[in-house]
């Protein structure tokens, strides 16, 4: 056994330094080889590799129309990934941002659902504050069950989102379902002070973009530059020196993932008083599981997420195109998001690694 | 039929796959890894086999078929994390999104159609009985996946192979000194857990609920996970574990037959609510976790 790993298995060979050249190009590396990989697996389907392509990675950047609509997708899955990356430095692995997002929205419709006469440019502010309370809450559950009770935190957001999903749905098809409806599983449509203003007239962009771009410079301060975030980047990098240094494991988990609950129930807010204008199924798509692929694709660094989270937008946005024009499955898109990162920490690794193929006891050997 | 009768008879079916995708993740973290992506091993293999069984195959090809397709990704998994010591969590998830993502992709044109399940053999006798007789008419794959349990408990209790994935699992580098490959038991291992994973999805898409509808596993991968910690790593108490699961889904069912004015979707979420309720409470016993847990789990080998 050993003899073939001698002459089959390379050794990895930590780096002194990764190269920041390396860092930035690996990424994009790594989109090639999915993009190379998955139009293969088009061909397989009988599909035209050259209309996907078209249709899924250009169509979105090509006219303003539909590069509105990825900044109005992207607005969300960046929000969401800046607070989730926070955690996921400190090794707080909250995936249950979907279930955040879920609960930030339900927060946010109580007020336009309960006070449909309600009028004033108050509204949608306080329908924001209240979808990050939302988020917040959910989140909270999970810091609780982690700290007190040591429960994984993986296991138990992933369940919470599981429990967000049937209580969206208890709402939609009982107590909030909107009475003129035909039965749809929808609320009532929001009255107009309840949405968030349009920020580039003739498309559905709005405020909020402005409120994302914001936090996450705000995010970017707080992980660079400020030493409640230098704690929180030991304590993941390093949890004994945190131990050591009196950095508290308990406050690092409730910051980490508070901030990942707010994070993402300020974006299922928006989207409730954007683009959707009511309470309805389609407002859980999965954007809190593919914020985690953009937190890891965008080097978990908040400049880094941005453009990520700009193009998974676009891939949202290129899927649609591609179901129009190429009949290709919208599932297609979440094949790409998962072999995406595969290839992103393959690739990763050689920039962490050096691979040699000798064996170590053999070097310095003739 | 009354209710205690109908989870007693149902139980153990509706366990199954529970059962089988947590014994594979049990040796998988024995051996010292983490997979997280068993939900999407899980729905792969319910598409294969769905797809298999389909066509005519049969199901008996449709669990070599969903084995060998899960095993094959979750053999993607180990390379990625053992050969490239890429970060287990992020790769279990990615594998995750993937194989749901090829489920939802190969099973498109299968939605809603439905095939024939197993018939179901009965002990004679002991069917008989009288309340828990219907404890003793199974489909064939349950009375494998009891056998493979007591296989996995003996490999664990007696055998050499259980005592090496075991070491692999608790000092890597101690097993590599005596002479073992770590990399080669856990990658055998993570293939194990993935093959399993597949019989899982398999047994929950032909036979549980022959019926295909995307996202039909519906959260139940990622309860497996969750039996490995409630179970403490220990084969009979995930065996119990899973039988408790089995019971809450089913429970559900019989609440909503008999017409209990409880909303579905809070009988939906019950094996959720149960999951984080039992993870609570014994992951409190930091005692019990430290006793049985794996010391290297999650951990990449460096020689």
């Amino acid at each position: 056994m050993s003899a073939l790993s001698a002459t089959f298995l390379p050794t990895l060979v930590r780096r002194e330094r990764a190269s920041l050249a390396a860092t930035l190009a690996a990424p994009f590396i790594a989109l090639s080889v999915t993009t190379v990989l998955n139009l293969g697996l088009y061909v397989l389907m009988g599909r035209n590799p050259v209309d996907v392509f078209y249709a899924m990675l250009l169509e979105p950047f090509l006219s303003w129309a539909s590069f509105s609509e990825v900044l109005l997708k992207a607005g969300p899955l960046l929000l969401i990934a800046q607070g989730l990356a926070i955690g996921f430095r400190a090794k707080v692995f909250n995936i249950g941002a979907e279930g955040q997002f879920i609960l930030g929205a339900i927060f946010a419709s109580a007020i336009p659902i309960w006070f449909p006469e309600a009028t004033g440019q108050w509204i949608w502010p306080l329908m924001l504050i209240l979808g990050v309370l939302g988020g917040a809450l959910w989140a909270s559950l999970t810091a609780f069950w982690r700290v007190r009770l040591n429960a994984n935190e993986i296991l138990v957001s992933l369940m919470l989102s599981l429990v967000a999903a049937q209580l969206l749905n208890y709402l939609l098809l009982g107590p909030w379902k909107d009475p003129n409806g035909f039965n749809f599983p929808q609320s009532v449509m929001f009255q107009y002070d309840a949405m968030v203003p349009i920020l580039i007239s003739g498309t559905r962009v709005n405020v909020s973009l402005l409120i994302t771009i914001a936090l996450s410079l705000a995010a970017w301060v707080f992980m660079q530059k400020s030493f409640a975030g230098y704690k929180l980047q030991v304590g993941g990098l390093a949890p004994r020196a945190a131990g050591y240094a009196g950095f508290k494991e308990s406050r690092a988990i409730w910051l980490s993932l508070l901030i990942g609950g707010c994070a993402a129930g300020l974006a299922g807010a928006a989207e409730v008083a954007g683009p959707l204008g009511q309470l309805q199924r389609s407002i859980s798509t999965g954007y809190g599981y593919s914020a985690i692929i953009v937190a890891y694709l965008g080097g978990l660094h908040p400049i880094g997420i941005v453009v990520s989270a700009l193009f998974m937008a676009a891939l949202y946005i290129g899927g649609d195109n591609a179901m129009v024009s190429a009949n290709l499955p919208i599932a297609a898109v979440r094949v790409f998001q998962g072999s995406l990162l595969l290839a992103y920490l393959v690739a990763i690794a050689f920039v962490r690694y050096r691979f040699e193929w000798r064996r170590a006891a053999y070097r310095g050997q003739p | 039929m009354n209710a205690i009768e109908f989870i007693l008879a149902g139980m153990l079916a509706a366990a199954t796959p529970f059962l089988l995708a947590a014994l594979g993740e049990l040796v998988v973290e024995r051996a010292g890894v983490l997979n997280l992506g068993v939900e999407g091993l899980m729905a792969l293999g319910a598409a294969l086999a769905f797809i298999v069984v389909y066509h005519g195959g049969g199901h008996f090809l449709g669990f070599v078929a969903a084995g060998l397709g899960s095993a094959v990704l979750a053999l993607i998994f180990a390379a990625i994390t053992l050969g490239f010591r890429a970060n287990q969590v992020a790769t279990g998830l990615a594998i995750g999104i993937l194989g749901q993502g090829l489920s939802a992709l190969f099973g498109k044109t299968y939605e809603s159609l439905t095939v024939k399940g197993l018939p179901k053999l009965s002990i004679p006798g002991l069917s008989d009985i009288p309340i828990v007789g219907g404890l003793f008419v199974q489909d064939i794959v349950v009375w494998l996946s009891i056998a493979a349990t007591v296989t996995i408990w003996a490999m664990f209790a007696y055998s050499k192979i259980g005592l090496v994935v075991r070491a692999v699992g608790e000092n890597p580098k101690a097993a590599h000194a005596i002479g073992y490959h770590v990399i080669a038991v856990r990658f055998a291992a993570v293939a194990f857990g993935g093959a399993m994973a597949g019989f899982a999805g398999a047994y929950a898409a032909i036979v549980y609920t022959p019926l295909w509808a995307d996202g039909m596993i519906a959260g139940r991968g990622w309860i497996a996970i969750a039996l490995v910690v409630f179970g403490t790593w220990l084969t009979g108490r995930i065996f119990l574990g899973a039988c408790l699961f089995g019971a809450v889904s089913l429970m559900s069912l019989a609440a909503q037959a008999t017409g209990l004015n409880v909303p579905s979707q809070l009988l939906a979420s019950l094996p959720y609510l149960v999951t984080i309720i039992v993870l609570g409470i014994i992951s409190a016993d930091r005692r019990l976790l430290k006793l049985n847990g794996v010391a290297s789990l999650g951990e990449p080998f460096e020689r």
